[in-house]
């Protein structure tokens, strides 16, 4: 192994919680180093698909228009994990948000007012210029000019913490291992969401069929190091975010354009031409988290939107076409279904469309009735042509098995806060978002407990 | 790869576009950057029309790729600034008038320097002719009334008139048929209104600051950076201070009897030297951050067409500054048919050169300001 070098703080990852660690230990005076496996042109983790962050205020905030107040945001909060959330916690990533702005625009972040489709979070959401590739470009160039350490394409492969004490970390580059000492260590390497075995492992063979949305990087090495270094976890490992994205996106890393919004405007079958569920029951991007885990359900993961040309330009135009046919029997086909049952389930769909009033932009009247799956609304009769459809599958955002960490970002081990071990950002997200999801809430938690990690990190180092 | 291999066909170079604009649509994240996103978000298809219009509105800032998570190496290998950068050739060729030449913009820098020694060649055997061959190389001390002793006024401006009328009906031609294939009224393009809005974009390059709090475009590098933004104004201004120079020096001429040269202190001059100095300094300072641009970002097939341009701009204003500061030497004669002659090659060229994204960019910004107003065609649920 090469001989070490050594530092005041360590960062592992190199995503949102590990730069905003990274700069906020070095204004405290520390030397940092940042461990990234990435390379340089794809550094950032999931942070780089990102593109903004839940922020409360009091009154209107730079881009964010209004008043978003802790607590209406805890509530939020409180709604989608149903509980499973540390009010402590969740309480200071909330309320930590207002001074990350202008923190961030320090850093050279740059912020601009949301335009089409996204005006429902102008309140409550912070959206980066460019998104946040160019949210991590900035950290990067600051993390530079303040003389921060940064090492692509090195991995971290081995951690020395005994009894909660963080020694030194081994890194692989370019197949050399060499030692890397520090006083203190930040963990922030995200999650497993990209290591297909432990997937595996987590759901069964149905995950070899699963897209992962985000970075190929995100292998879960590091936290599983802290497992076996006797960190303490949370969350459940079988447990992830998924959602229902086209399935022609890539395998890895197709980040927020392969989203299919045609779902509630019509049918959805399965790989048996077979609907499985109610396409109208609530607003698609409040449904949107569920259907990935019921096509995941489905026979070889897989399923198909369907519409016809009634519906076509009323929801966000997806990034791949759409398989199109004149006929449903032409469309079965391309689509390898049944083209006879296929026909049969449009066929009694629309015998069990009642009349009403098409408005998809409120719960409106058009429902079936004695249809099961019955479609509660926005149920049209799928008659004219062209007909058209979107293949589906799951599409993994970021698993929730996370290691337990205090208010200072200290990682529990063996029911002791460590000293020098800090966590921030997805690895320890679960201690605030056990379950759920809600836009913008990700960058919320990896900034805040980023910035503490960061300072916390310095503090212990430098006293 | 070659120049010509880089370049790709018109039909693949659209199919290409309408695939990164649909990507771009679903992804959205750069929307406060410039002009080209919200005008695309207004879609759902983009018809070749659409395409031209909205590859106009670009200007090749390169903030949307750095900040692009599908540029290269994703499999999604976009890089917008770049197709665009293509598109707008084919824009400047497909309404090029008369449709002949767009072919010089295959070998823009060959026309240039053709066009250049044509010009020049022109002014000398005009020169030549006109007068005296032998004046074209003596000294004028007293230098009053020496430019058209050489080339009478009245053939200058006949021959100057000629080229300008000319130009300007080619991109005339060009706009009166670029406008409709867009679907839009002629009488919406001279609307007062939008047609002030547009210039006022042109002429602030308001589009150039890079998402609206003024730190520039990525231009060379990644780095936001006004550079591109100053010396475009030094180019720009200054070109318009010489076509000032050369207005008032007409109405000195034809108004008040004053025959050129002028003196130093004079209005022409002073002018002709500020701007001259701008059409000096703004062409070379492009030309260097051309040469270091980030070669992700450039099209290298157009490197003829842009640097051809620019030197063209730098050639006609030195050797109008050379002219004014040697017109009384021997070297006069030589330098006004040099000075002439670049200007000619100026214009002959302009309908057919970079100079035509001038022309295109105003026609898209006006369009822009119109759709503005417009209520969206479709409407989506939040
Ligand atoms: C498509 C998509 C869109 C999203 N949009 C939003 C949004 O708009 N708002 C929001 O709040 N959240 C969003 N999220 C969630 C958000 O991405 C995460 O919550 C957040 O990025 C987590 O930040 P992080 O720094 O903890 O992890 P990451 O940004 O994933 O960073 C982890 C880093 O660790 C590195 N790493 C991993 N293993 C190792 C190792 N062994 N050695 C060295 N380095 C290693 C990785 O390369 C990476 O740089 C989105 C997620 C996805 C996938
Ligand atoms: S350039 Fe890239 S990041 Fe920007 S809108 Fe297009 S796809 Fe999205
Ligand atoms: S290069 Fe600049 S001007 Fe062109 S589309 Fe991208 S951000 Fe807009």
């Amino acid at each position: 192994m090469a001989a070490g070098k050594s530092c005041d703080v360590l960062v592992l990852g190199g995503g949102n919680a590990a730069l905003c660690a990274a700069l906020t230990a070095r204004e405290a005076g520390a030397s940092v180093i940042v461990l990234e496996v990435a390379p340089r042109a794809v550094r950032g983790g999931n942070s780089r698909h990102t593109r903004n962050m839940r922020t409360m205020h009091d009154a209107p905030l730079d881009v964010l228009t209004g008043a978003y107040p802790e607590e209406e945001y805890w509530q939020d909060l409180l709604k989608v994990t149903g509980g499973q959330t540390k009010e402590n916690l969740a309480r200071i990533a909330i309320r930590e948000t207002e001074g990350n702005l202008p923190w961030m625009k320090s850093k050279g972040v740059r912020f601009q007012p949301p335009l089409g489709g996204t005006l429902h979070l102008s309140r409550t959401n912070a959206f980066f210029l460019g998104g946040g590739k160019a949210l991590m470009n900035a950290y990067y160039a600051a993390a530079e000019s303040a003389g921060i350490e940064i090492r692509y394409e090195t991995e971290v492969v081995d951690l020395d913490i005994r009894d909660g004490v963080f020694h030194s970390a081994t890194v692989e580059q370019a197949g050399e291992r060499a030692m890397i000492r520090a006083s203190a260590v930040v963990a922030a390497a995200g999650g497993f969401e990209s290591n297909l075995e432990w997937l595996r492992e987590a759901w069964g063979p149905t995950a070899d069929n699963f897209l992962i949305r985000g970075t190929p990087y995100n292998r879960g090495r590091v936290l599983k190091l802290f497992m076996e270094r006797g960190a303490e976890t949370l969350g459940d490992p079988t447990q992830g975010h998924c959602v229902a994205i086209d399935a022609r996106s890539p395998k890895f890393d197709g980040g927020i354009v392969t989203r299919v919004d045609a779902v509630s405007l019509g049918i959805v079958v399965n790989a048996d031409a077979d609907r499985f569920y109610d396409e109208g029951e609530d607003f698609w991007p409040k449904r949107y988290a569920i259907w990935g885990r019921l096509v995941a359900g489905q026979p070889g993961q897989i399923a198909y939107s369907i519409i016809d040309s009634k519906s076509m330009g009323r929801f966000m135009p997806p990034v791949f076409p759409p398989v199109q046919a004149r006929t449903l029997a032409d469309l079965a086909k391309a689509l390898t279904l049944d083209p006879a049952r296929l026909e049969r389930t449009v066929a009694d769909f629309n015998a069990a469309v009642r009349p009403g009033t098409f408005d998809h932009t409120i719960f409106d009247d058009c429902r079936t009735e004695g249809l099961a799956p019955a479609k509660t609304h926005w149920a049209r009769a799928i008659d004219t042509p062209p007909f058209y459809a979107y293949p589906l599958r799951p599409g993994i955002t970021f698993t929730y098995l996370s290691v337990v960490v205090d208010e200072s970002a200290r990682v529990r081990f063996g029911g002791t806060h460590s000293e020098n071990v800090f966590a921030a950002g997805e690895i320890m997200s679960g201690n605030v978002l056990g379950k759920g999801y809600v836009a913008g809430v990700g960058m919320a938690i990896g900034t805040t407990f980023g910035r503490i990690a960061g300072r916390e990190a310095a503090r212990h180092v430098r006293g | 790869m070659s120049a010509a291999e880089e370049r790709k066909s018109l039909p693949a170079l659209i199919e290409e576009a309408q695939r990164l604009l649909a990507i771009c649509n679903a992804c959205r994240y750069c929307e406060g950057y410039c002009a080209v996103f919200p005008a695309l978000q207004r879609r759902l298809a983009f018809p070749e029309h659409d395409v031209h219009y909205l590859a106009n509105l670009c200007h090749n800032c390169g903030a949307c790729h750095y900040a692009c998570q599908y540029a290269p190496p994703h499999p999604f290998d976009l890089n917008f600034p770049r197709t665009l950068a293509r598109v707008r050739e084919q824009t400047y060729r497909k309404y090029a008038w008369p449709g002949a030449f767009a072919s010089l913009y295959d070998r823009n820098a060959l026309a240039v320097a053709l066009a250049s020694f044509a010009g020049i060649a022109f002014m000398f055997l005009l020169a030549a002719f006109l007068s005296d061959p032998a004046r074209l190389f003596q000294a004028h001390p007293d230098a009053k009334g020496s430019f058209y002793a050489l080339i009478p006024h009245g053939t200058m401006v006949a021959v100057f008139g000629a080229v300008s009328a000319f130009v300007a009906v080619a991109f005339t031609v060009g706009i009166a048929r670029f406008w409709p294939d867009m679907g839009e009224r002629l009488a919406d393009f001279v609307r007062p209104s939008t047609a002030a809005e547009a210039l006022h974009d042109a002429f602030t390059l308001h589009w150039l600051d890079g998402g609206e709090d003024g730190q520039g475009c990525r231009h060379p590098d990644e780095k936001p950076s006004n550079a591109r933004r100053i010396y475009h104004h030094l180019t720009f201004y200054g070109f318009l201070l010489c076509f000032a120079a050369t207005s008032t020096a007409t109405v000195y001429h034809y108004v008040l009897g004053w025959k050129a040269p002028y003196p130093f202190l004079s209005l022409p001059v002073v002018l002709g030297v500020v701007g001259g100095i701008g059409l000096i300094v703004g062409p070379l300072g492009l030309m260097a951050l051309r040469r270091r641009r980030d070669p992700e970002l450039a099209a290298p097939e157009q490197k003829g067409m842009d640097e051809g341009f620019l030197a063209l701009l730098v050639a006609t204003s030195v050797t109008g500054l050379a002219l004014l500061f040697l017109r009384e030497t021997a070297a006069m004669g030589t330098l006004l048919c040099l000075h002439l002659g670049a200007v000619l090659a100026l214009f002959l060229t302009m309908p057919y050169g970079k100079f035509a994204h001038a022309i295109y960019r105003v026609a898209a910004l006006v369009r822009f300001h119109l759709e503005r107003r417009r209520p969206v065609a479709f409407s989506l649920p939040e």
